[in-house]
C-alpha cells in the first residue's frame, strides 16, 4: 500500500457517499433534510451491525466525515454507555458522544446570526 | 428528429437535459464530497501527528469542519460552493453545520427566541431527533443482547 492510498480511499468513500445522496435528490423526491436524517439513521444501523469500524479502518475520514459518521458516533456512544451503565446508557450515550459537534454547530450558528446580516436559506 | 416541431424539441430536451444534468451533478458531488473527506483525513492525520489521541483528533476534525462551514455560510460563500457541489457539501458534516447557521441567519429578523432559537433546529432538529431515537432503539436491543440473551 502506497503512502497516499489512504487519502485516495478517503476521497473515493466520501465521494461515493455524496453521489448516492445526489442521485437520491435528482432522481427521487427526497429533500436534503430527509437525506441527512436517512444518513444519520443509516450510520447508527451500520455501527449497530458492526460494519462501521472495519469500514473506518479502510476509508478513515471518508466514512467519518459524511453524516454516517455522526450516526456511528451515536451508535458507539450508546454501545459504550450500555456496557458501562446498563439500560440507562441507551438513553445517555448518544447525546454524550455527539455533544461536542452539536454544541459547536449550535453556538457557532448563534454567534454568526448575532453578528452578521441574514443570507438566503439553502435547505 | 425535427427540431422545428414541438415534438422534436421535446424529444431533444428530454434526450439531453436531465441526463447531462444528473451526470454533471453526480460528478460534482463526487469531487466535492471526496475533497472534503480527503481534507478531513489529512487534518485527522495532522492532529494525530501533533500528539492527539485518535478519538480527540476525530472530534476535532468534526469541530474544524463545522466551524469552517459555519463561517463560510455566514460570509455567504457556502451557498455559492453548494450550488455546484450539491450533495458534495451536504452529506459531509459541513451540510449539517450549514443548515444550522443558515437557518439561524434567516430567522434573525423573527427575533432571538422564536426566530433564531426555534428555527436553528429546522434541519438539525430532525437529524438529532431521529439519530438519537435510532441510538436508543439500538441501545435497548444491545442491552437485551448483552445482559439477557448472553
Amino acid at each position: 500500500m502506497s503512502e497516499y492510498t489512504h487519502l485516495l480511499l478517503a476521497f473515493v468513500a466520501g465521494g461515493f457517499l455524496s453521489v448516492i445522496a445526489q442521485l437520491l435528490i435528482d432522481l427521487t423526491n427526497l429533500t436534503p433534510a430527509r437525506i441527512l436524517v436517512a444518513y444519520v439513521c443509516s450510520g447508527v444501523l451500520i455501527y449497530g451491525v458492526g460494519a462501521y469500524d472495519p469500514l473506518f479502518e479502510i476509508f478513515g475520514a471518508g466514512v467519518s466525515t459524511p453524516l454516517i459518521g455522526f450516526g456511528a458516533s451515536i451508535g458507539r456512544g450508546v454501545r459504550e454507555a450500555v456496557e458501562k451503565e446498563g439500560l440507562l446508557g441507551a438513553f445517555s450515550g448518544g447525546l454524550s458522544a455527539t455533544a461536542t459537534g452539536i454544541t459547536v454547530a449550535l453556538v457557532s450558528g448563534l454567534v454568526f446570526s448575532l453578528f452578521t446580516k441574514g443570507k438566503a436559506k439553502r435547505l | 428528429m425535427d427540431i422545428y416541431t414541438n415534438e422534436g424539441k421535446k424529444e431533444i430536451i428530454k434526450k439531453f437535459t436531465p441526463k447531462t444534468k444528473v451526470l454533471k451533478n453526480t460528478l460534482l458531488a463526487f469531487i466535492f464530497g471526496g475533497l472534503i473527506s480527503l481534507g478531513a483525513e489529512l487534518l485527522r492525520e495532522a492532529y494525530i501527528y501533533f500528539g492527539m489521541s485518535e478519538k480527540d483528533a476525530l472530534t476535532l476534525v468534526g469541530v474544524t469542519l463545522i466551524l469552517l462551514a459555519s463561517l463560510l455560510t455566514a460570509l455567504g460563500l457556502f451557498d455559492r460552493i453548494a450550488r455546484y457541489a450539491g450533495a458534495g457539501t451536504l452529506v459531509p458534516i459541513t451540510g449539517f453545520s450549514n443548515s444550522v447557521t443558515s437557518q439561524a441567519l434567516d430567522a434573525k429578523s423573527e427575533g432571538l427566541i422564536l426566530g433564531v432559537g426555534a428555527k436553528i433546529f429546522t434541519v438539525a432538529g430532525p437529524v438529532i431527533l431521529y439519530g438519537i431515537a435510532s441510538g436508543v432503539l439500538y441501545g435497548i436491543i444491545y442491552f437485551i443482547y448483552l445482559y439477557i440473551i448472553r
